[in-house]
This record gives structure tokens, C-alpha cells and sequence, in this order.
């Protein structure tokens, strides 16, 4: 690992200032992610600004139909929250299948939606459930986050500080998991708020983005069969070691196919 | 930079490079080498430690992170006359056979316990998924920690 700076500010404007002042700075999180990714010298910032300390990133809080989870929030405090399990069961369920126990007790709901690895789970959640996501500026539309590979709209010096779930009448999220891992190879949420479906993807891209067709064809009969029905294009889909676009566009409809199953079956 | 912490009940002020990892800390500054360094990429648990009681990968977090917290390492759970009964388990089943993954999958069998004392064998295997043990002697460090949880699934095999 190179050198660098450490800090850990307990206000928003000190982290931002922090960020201001660094020759390259970059935020530290949960440290799942980057603390590896510095080890493997794939990385060298200047400074690491450590977001523990601030606790308006902190907090769970149902209100208005909506799950509010503050940025830093560990993977391990949404599965346990009884909140969460109560309001938004899905997303309680997604996070207690993040990685490893070790992973979920260190890793945020912020770094890993900053971040935005093609395999993570979160990205699903955001947008299968139309979340909105807030930063120190301003709030972003799941639909305009994800952009590419790694890639999201937040601006060099955005902080993540809270994301909003908006709680579907019902929904369901199943992923076909990496052995060794846990990563998503495919993962699919879908939702159904009042007769509107959305179904989140993630594994499956560069970036989780929304299955229109499959949202279209379970918007009119909520069914596994709807679901069959529709033909998943390859086009675009990561292909690697671990699965081909091909293999994956068939795990979107199975995975699919699933969840409606699970909600379908109460 | 200047760090304080509990490492196993006795408090340490240390002076450590910024990029220093928890597990350096606990290896090499403080001695306590019952902590394994495995694979050192975040993937194995051999590093397991409890950071204020909940089990972490010691080789995934720095030095800033744990300035004022609390960690116990596997010196820090019983004694070779008074083993925790999670040891205890560990020799009673033959959990272990070169013992390298056996620090970190005891101090995350005892996180796993306490968060879930109504255990089954499939419990137990997804509880210590970021466990990996190379001599794959699975079968019985599950038998232990489900003989530690008091269930009747457990004992020696
Ligand atoms: C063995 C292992 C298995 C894993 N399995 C899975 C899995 O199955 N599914 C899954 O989804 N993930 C998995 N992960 C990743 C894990 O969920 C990480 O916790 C997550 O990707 C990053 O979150 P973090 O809090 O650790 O962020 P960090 O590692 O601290 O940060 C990640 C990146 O986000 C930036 N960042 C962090 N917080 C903010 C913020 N609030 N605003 C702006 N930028 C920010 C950082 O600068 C950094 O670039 C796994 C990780 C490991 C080590
Ligand atoms: S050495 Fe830390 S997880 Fe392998
Ligand atoms: S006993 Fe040898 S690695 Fe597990």
C-alpha cells in the first residue's frame, strides 16, 4: 500500500473541505472495496477521508411510504434492522446476503452504491425500487445514477449521504450468487408498487439498469409465464470467467421468473 | 500518526504509519501472532477479530479506523487451563488439522452463536461463508460449533 494521508472529520463540511484542499482525495467508507484496491496498488490517493466519524451520514428512519437509510449504514445493520424487516423485508433479506458476515459488518450502503461494481447487490435495490439518492448538493433519480462501468453521476466530491426506498406493495429480490464470492452474477429485483413493476438488474451489465420489457409483460399478467415470455437480449452483457452474456441474459429471465415466484407464493 | 487502543482488555497509545492494516498492528506491533494473515486480499477470515464484539477481517481495515475501539483477538478469549468453550468444542470434535484458519473461524463461530443461538448445520455453513479453511475440514468445525450452540446436531464425530 502507498502512503497517504488520514483523516476522519465528523462534520460534512470538514470532509468536503478535506476533499478540497487534497492533492487526490478519495472517501473511505466501510474500506471493503478500497482498502484491497489500495493494497493491490490499484490506487494512490494522496489523502483518505474517512466518513465514520460524521453521524448525519448515520440512521435508519421509515416515513411516508419511504425507507430513508444514511449513506453510512453497514450492510449488516440493514439485514438486523427491525425497521427495515418490518417496512422493506426485501432489502433487509438483499443486504444478509451481501459477501460474508465479516464483509456486511464493515461494508456501507454507500460505499457500495458509490462504488457501483457491476456484481453488487444494492445497485438492484435502487433501482428496482426507484430510490432516490441524496448527496450534500442535491437528490439524483435511481433511473439517472448508473451510468457505466463504475461509473455513476456523482461529481468528483459528492458525498453520498442518504438513499430513499420508496416501499412497494410487494417485491422480491433473487440472485444467482458467485460461489466463491457472493457477487451477483445476475441479480433481479422486482417490485410492484399499485400495478407498476419494476424489475432492477444487476451482474448483468456494465451498470443495474431496468428490464423495460420484463416490467412491460408483468405489468400485464403478473405472472412466471409473462415473464417467460419475453425474450432478453445479450447485447451489451458482460461476458468473463465466471459466466457468458448468453448464460446471463438466460439467469435475467430465471432470476426473474424466481422472484416472481417467491411473491407470487407470499 | 497516534493511535489509542483496547486490544484484549489492556489499552495501547502506538505511533504507526497511516497505512498500517489492524493485523500489522496486532502481529507485529503488539506480538499477538494467534491472528493468521492467509490470503491477505479480504477473501479467507483467517484474520477474524472482534472490533467492539462484532467479527471483522483485521487484514481489511487500517490503523485510523480502530483509534478508540475496542478489539479482542484470540489471546483474549480463554486460557490454555480455561479454554472458551468454543475451543473447547473446537478439540472436543477435531475441528482442526494444521490449525491455520482455526483463530479466525473460532472468532467468528462465537459472533455467529451470539447472533443466532438457534443454529442447524445449514446455518452454520452460510454463517462462516468468509471462512475458508485450505485443509477442508469443514465437516467437523461445523459439528463444534453447533456442539458450542448447545444443539444435539454437534459433539465428536
Ligand atoms: C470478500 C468480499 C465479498 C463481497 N461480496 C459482495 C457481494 O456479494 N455483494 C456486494 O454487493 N458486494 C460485495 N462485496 C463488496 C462490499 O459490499 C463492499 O462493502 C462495498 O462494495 C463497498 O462498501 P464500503 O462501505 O466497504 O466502501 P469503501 O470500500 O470504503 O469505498 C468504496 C468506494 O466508494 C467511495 N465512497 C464510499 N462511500 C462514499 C460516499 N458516501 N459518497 C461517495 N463516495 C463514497 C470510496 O471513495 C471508494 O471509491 C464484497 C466484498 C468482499 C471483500
Ligand atoms: S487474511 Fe484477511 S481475509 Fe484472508
Ligand atoms: S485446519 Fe488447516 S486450514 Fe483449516
Amino acid at each position: 500500500m502507498y502512503q497517504f494521508n488520514y483523516h476522519r472529520p465528523a462534520t460534512m463540511a470538514e470532509a468536503v473541505a478535506l476533499y478540497g484542499e487534497a492533492e487526490d482525495g478519495l472517501y473511505l467508507s466501510g474500506g471493503q472495496t478500497l482498502i484491497p484496491t489500495l493494497k493491490q496498488r490499484l490506487a494512490a490517493p494522496s489523502d483518505l477521508i474517512d466518513l465514520s466519524g460524521i453521524d448525519a451520514l448515520k440512521g435508519i428512519k421509515v416515513e411516508d411510504g419511504v425507507v430513508r437509510v444514511g449513506a453510512f449504514t453497514r450492510h449488516a445493520e440493514v439485514a438486523r434492522s427491525p425497521e427495515i424487516r418490518k417496512a422493506l423485508p426485501v432489502l433487509a433479506a438483499l443486504a444478509g446476503h451481501i459477501g460474508d458476515a465479516q464483509v456486511r459488518n464493515m461494508g456501507t450502503l454507500g460505499g457500495s452504491v458509490a462504488n457501483s461494481d457491476p456484481a453488487a447487490d444494492y445497485p438492484a435495490a435502487v433501482i428496482g425500487l426507484g430510490a432516490t439518492l441524496y448527496t450534500q448538493d442535491r437528490d439524483i433519480a435511481a433511473d439517472d445514477y448508473f451510468q457505466d462501468l463504475f461509473e455513476t453521476a456523482l461529481t468528483p466530491g459528492e458525498i453520498l449521504t442518504r438513499i430513499d426506498f420508496p416501499i412497494p406493495d410487494r417485491a422480491a429480490y433473487r440472485k444467482f450468487p458467485n460461489p466463491a464470492s457472493r457477487y451477483a452474477v445476475v441479480g433481479v429485483l422486482v417490485a410492484d408498487f399499485d400495478g407498476t413493476i419494476r424489475v432492477g438488474v444487476t451482474g448483468a451489465g456494465p451498470c443495474a439498469f431496468r428490464a423495460t420489457a420484463l416490467e412491460e409483460a408483468l405489468a400485464r399478467s403478473f405472472s412466471p409465464d409473462a415473464v417467460r415470455s419475453v425474450e432478453v437480449p445479450e447485447a451489451g452483457f458482460n461476458s468473463d470467467l465466471h459466466a457468458s452474456a448468453e448464460y446471463r441474459a438466460n439467469l435475467v429471465r430465471v432470476m426473474a421468473e424466481r422472484a416472481v415466484g417467491d411473491i407470487l407464493a407470499g | 500518526m497516534q493511535i489509542t487502543l483496547t486490544v484484549n482488555g489492556t489499552q495501547h497509545t502506538l505511533d504507526v504509519p497511516e497505512n498500517t492494516l489492524l493485523v500489522e498492528i496486532i502481529r507485529e506491533h503488539l506480538g499477538l501472532t494467534g491472528t493468521h494473515v492467509g490470503c491477505d486480499t479480504s477473501q479467507c477470515g483467517a484474520c477474524t477479530v472482534h472490533l467492539d464484539g462484532r467479527a471483522v477481517k483485521s487484514c481489511s481495515m487500517l490503523a485510523g479506523q480502530v483509534d478508540g475501539a475496542s478489539v479482542t483477538t484470540i489471546e483474549g478469549i480463554g486460557t490454555p487451563e480455561a479454554l472458551h468453550p468454543m475451543q473447547a468444542a473446537f478439540r472436543e470434535c477435531h475441528a482442526l488439522q494444521c490449525g491455520f484458519c482455526t483463530p479466525g473461524m473460532i472468532m467468528r463461530a462465537i459472533d455467529l452463536v451470539a447472533e443466532q443461538p438457534d443454529l442447524d448445520s445449514k446455518a452454520v455453513r452460510a454463517g462462516l461463508e468468509g471462512n475458508l479453511c485450505r485443509c477442508t475440514g469443514y465437516h467437523n468445525i461445523v459439528r463444534a460449533v453447533l456442539h458450542s450452540a448447545g444443539s444435539d446436531q454437534g459433539g465428536a464425530p
